[in-house]
């Protein structure tokens, strides 16, 4: 896959700190372009990361996201 | 670009929150409240009302909303979040207020006023966070809980001869004629969250345009009380919960109230208040001055004219335009057993109208002199009617008057007076008032004016007994 995030294609960005790991994204979105990090983070949760390419910018994931400010979703 | 982001109704910063993760909520990782949130969040957003938006949270997870929107907030006690919201869109009619709610809040305890303001069709939005268990308090069963659901409290499943049906709000109050829109949404899956971003905004944008009650139940999920992990909950709610709460618009007569909201109210004027409570607001009064504020207690039998001695002096400082309160408060019967008045005049403003370290004391029977006496400030004034208590309260501390107020009373014309001439001699134990500013305000507030003469002289009898010793 390629990882490489264009910025004149959609993207989006996962602030891993205000992950708590709960996944709902990764379920929601239609690319399958988000995943689960080994690392932990602070709170001891495995954030979410977007794996890179692919994105629509469909916001499907930030909606599905409990947290106000773990995804951003950009569409140029 | 377009960014999708957090809204600025949301602080940037959750300083309330305190700990060391001050942008992140405090639910439990999966939990729909957090999606809820986003959602009113944007619908603020989108609407510009961040400014004017009440935020009342309930007991519940979400107790903390105020963590969290930057707006008016308020933290209501348990289920009584649509009252407290009634009285703050009353007293602010263009503010925008929102009564946020659980199951447990909404449809358990605060059942009486969850139908009672959407019966009154309170121009509010109510949003009812349903997810089936009391979440806070770990997992009990709600009034929501799904038959054969187990929860901490039904752990063979809730059954119907037992437990009861789970109770579908949305439909009980759709039935109510006052309220405006109605709709049940979920957060199961994706199209379920756009729609209830619609119903959310929409519920918001009728309260912005005057258009009543809106009531929008969340099918929401509680990973943790359910004990799942955060897809599963999503599954078990979309799977199980929607059959027991079927989806849809209840009611909408949205477009039908367009003309604002659908019951005229017509907000008391101040000659109206002044006319229903007997202030002759064109009388001339020339500024009183209020040496000391007066914080009373009077106390008696029911029926010895206690409760409206307090009146009339709540009256006399209302029309000197000094703060007043007047609280009563008397046991189930009306006549007979014990009542009392709490009365506040004062300078400043009234914080409570309870008055517990009374400076002022008026006792017309022994019970009362004995419950209050130990309450009054030392050096505080205390009036005992002597024809009728033959104790007399601690003169070391207190400045005590006896006076046989009933006798007197029934001298003057009718024992009925007494609690005039109990006026009159605190009148003249206090010098708050002149007998000539006092004896005006009388003959506005006695009703029956065939009566005013008889209370003038008890006014007058009371005064010289305790000026003049007779
Ligand atoms: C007067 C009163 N009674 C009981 C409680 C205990 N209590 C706290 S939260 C709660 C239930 C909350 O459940 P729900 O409204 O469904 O909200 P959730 O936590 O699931 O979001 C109860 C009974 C209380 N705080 N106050
Ligand atoms: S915006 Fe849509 S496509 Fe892009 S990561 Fe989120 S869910 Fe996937
Ligand atoms: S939905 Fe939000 S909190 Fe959950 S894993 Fe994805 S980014 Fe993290
Ligand atoms: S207990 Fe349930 S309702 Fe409360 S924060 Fe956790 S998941 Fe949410």
């Amino acid at each position: 896959m390629d990882t490489t995030v264009k910025k004149d294609s959609p993207f989006i960005e996962i602030t891993g700190e205000l992950c708590k790991g709960c996944k709902l994204c990764i379920d929601v979105c239609p690319k399958g372009v988000i995943a689960i990090s080994d690392q932990l983070n602070s709170s001891s949760y495995h954030p979410a990361y977007y794996v890179g390419a692919d994105c629509t910018g469909c916001t499907l994931c930030f909606y599905a996201c409990p947290e106000p400010a773990a995804i951003k979703v950009f569409k140029p | 670009m377009k960014t999708t982001t957090k809204a600025t109704a949301f602080y940037n910063v959750f300083e309330r929150k305190g700990g060391p993760h001050k942008e992140t909520t405090h639910y439990c990782p999966g939990c729909g409240h957090g999606n809820v949130h986003k959602m009113i969040a944007e619908a603020m957003d989108d609407l510009g009302i961040n400014d004017k938006t009440v935020f009342v949270s309930p007991v519940g997870c979400s107790v903390f909303g105020y963590y969290y929107f930057d707006c008016g907030n308020f933290q209501a006690a348990h289920g009584r979040a649509p009252a407290v919201a009634t009285g703050i869109k009353r007293a602010n009619p263009d503010s925008v207020v929102i009564s946020y709610q659980g199951d447990g809040d909404l449809a358990a305890i605060g059942t009486a006023e969850t139908l009672h303001a959407a019966n009154r069709g309170e121009n509010i939005t109510v949003f009812f966070v349903n997810n089936a268990i009391y979440g806070m308090t770990g997992g009990q069963m709600a009034p929501t809980t799904l038959i054969e659901q187990k929860t901490a409290t039904t752990p063979r499943g809730r059954v119907e001869s037992e437990h009861g049906n789970p109770i579908k709000m949305a439909e009980i109050i759709s039935t109510l004629p006052a309220a405006t829109y109605v709709e049940r949404v979920a957060i199961g899956n994706s199209k379920h969250i756009m729609k209830a971003r619609k119903a959310i905004r929409k519920a918001l944008k009728n309260q912005v345009e005057n258009r009543g009650y809106s009531f929008v139940e969340i099918l929401s999920v509680c990973p943790t009380g359910w004990k799942m992990d955060s897809p599963d909950a999503r599954d078990w709610l979309t799977d199980q919960m929607i059959e027991a709460f079927p989806l849809g618009v209840y009611k909408d007569e949205s477009s039908e109230r367009e003309d604002g909201w659908y019951r005229d109210v017509k907000p008391f004027v101040p000659a109206e208040l002044n006319k229903y409570f007997g202030v002759n607001a064109e009388a001339d009064v020339a500024p009183v001055d209020l040496k000391k504020d007066l914080f009373c207690k009077f106390a008696g039998f029911g029926g010895q004219g206690i409760l409206t001695m307090g009146l009339f002096l709540a009256q006399i400082g209302m029309r000197a335009d000094h703060n007043v309160s007047w609280i009563p408060a008397y046991g189930p019967e009306m006549r007979g057993g014990t009542a009392n008045c709490s009365v506040n005049v004062s300078n400043k403003r009234i914080g409570t109208p309870l008055v517990e370290r009374p400076n002022v004391m008026v006792a017309m029977n022994l019970p009362s002199l004995e419950m209050f006496e130990k309450d009054v400030v030392d050096g505080g004034v205390i009036l005992v009617d002597s024809g009728i208590v033959d104790k007399t309260p601690d003169t070391d501390r207190l400045d005590v008057v006896m006076i046989p107020a009933t006798e007197i009373a029934d001298e003057v014309g009718t024992p009925k007076v007494a609690n005039v001439v109990m006026l009159g001699a605190m009148i003249a134990a206090t010098d708050a008032y002149s007998l000539d500013f006092v004896s005006e305000t009388l003959k506005v507030v006695v009703k029956k004016k065939n009566l005013i003469d008889m209370n003038l002289a008890a006014l007058q009898r009371g005064y010289d007994f305790v000026k003049n010793g007779s």
